[in-house]
């Protein structure tokens, strides 16, 4: 499943990178050191921490997209940086919670 | 025996927007070098908890990796205030990162922790007033 198949169903706007991502997985969390260790190779990773330390992090675990919940939307130095390092960015107006819900109900076969 | 390979960062410690910029290099180049994926990620994990330690804690310093048959040695080295107390600060959950850094996101406590859990072997040397240097050791 890519992002491009969940985008809709969650309200997602891409910020940057592409939609063409295959995920696999959710992590949920906005401390740095937590997500550096938890945050799997092409999971989604569900956050409200917008800055260029975010997208590092994104980086390093090779996280499918990052999505921002609550309309949180990211700087322009941290989206030139997600540029910089091919990081997909989404921002969603759900919350974390709803972001899971739908994207449980996408993985399993079950959205509406 | 192949001749180990050297990379060498200056890690800038007055600018919170560039740090982990070390370890984003590190992981790209072990990349290019063709290291499995695991290796790659315990050593990017306990590199970049180092380089945000140095940026938050001691206005920066150096990182050094060299990478030969057998592992993977990351130094991390600077003239920072040092740890008064390693055995606390190894602790999870202890930090004593300013308000203002906990806001970006960072000062969960669990920088040391994870650069000891994602590498085979983690020393410390530190002294107070005069900085520190941790080497850690990645086997491969």
């Amino acid at each position: 499943m890519t992002v491009n198949d969940i985008s809709a169903k969650i309200k997602a706007k891409l910020i940057c990178g592409s939609m063409d991502k295959e995920w696999n997985g959710v992590y949920v969390g906005d401390l740095l050191s937590r997500a550096m260790s938890h945050v799997e190779a092409d999971n989604l990773w569900i956050t409200i921490m917008p800055n260029t330390n975010t997208v590092a992090v994104a980086s390093l675990t090779e996280a499918a997209a990052v999505i921002l919940a609550e309309d949180v939307e990211l700087p322009d130095e941290a989206i030139e940086a997600a540029n910089t390092n091919g990081i997909t960015v989404l921002t969603s107006p759900l919350s974390a919670y709803e972001l899971c819900v739908s994207l449980n109900d996408l993985a399993s076969g079950s959205a509406v | 025996m192949s001749d180990a390979v050297k990379f060498h960062f200056e890690v800038d410690g007055s600018d919170f927007s560039s740090a982990g910029a070390a370890s984003v290099m590190v992981k790209k180049k072990l990349r290019q070098l063709g290291y499995p994926p695991d290796i790659i990620r315990k050593v990017s994990i306990a590199m970049y908890e180092g380089e945000i330690n140095m940026v938050i804690h001691a206005n920066g310093g150096t990182a050094d990796v060299e990478v030969s048959d057998e592992e993977i040695v990351i130094t991390l080295s600077d003239r920072g205030p040092g740890i008064p107390n390693v055995e606390l600060a190894m602790q999870e959950g202890y930090s004593t990162a300013r308000e203002n850094i906990r806001n970006l996101g960072f000062g969960a406590g669990m920088g040391l922790p994870n650069m000891k859990k994602y590498t085979d072997s983690m020393k410390i040397d530190t002294v107070v007033g005069e900085g520190t240097t941790i080497t850690m050791t990645v086997k491969l």
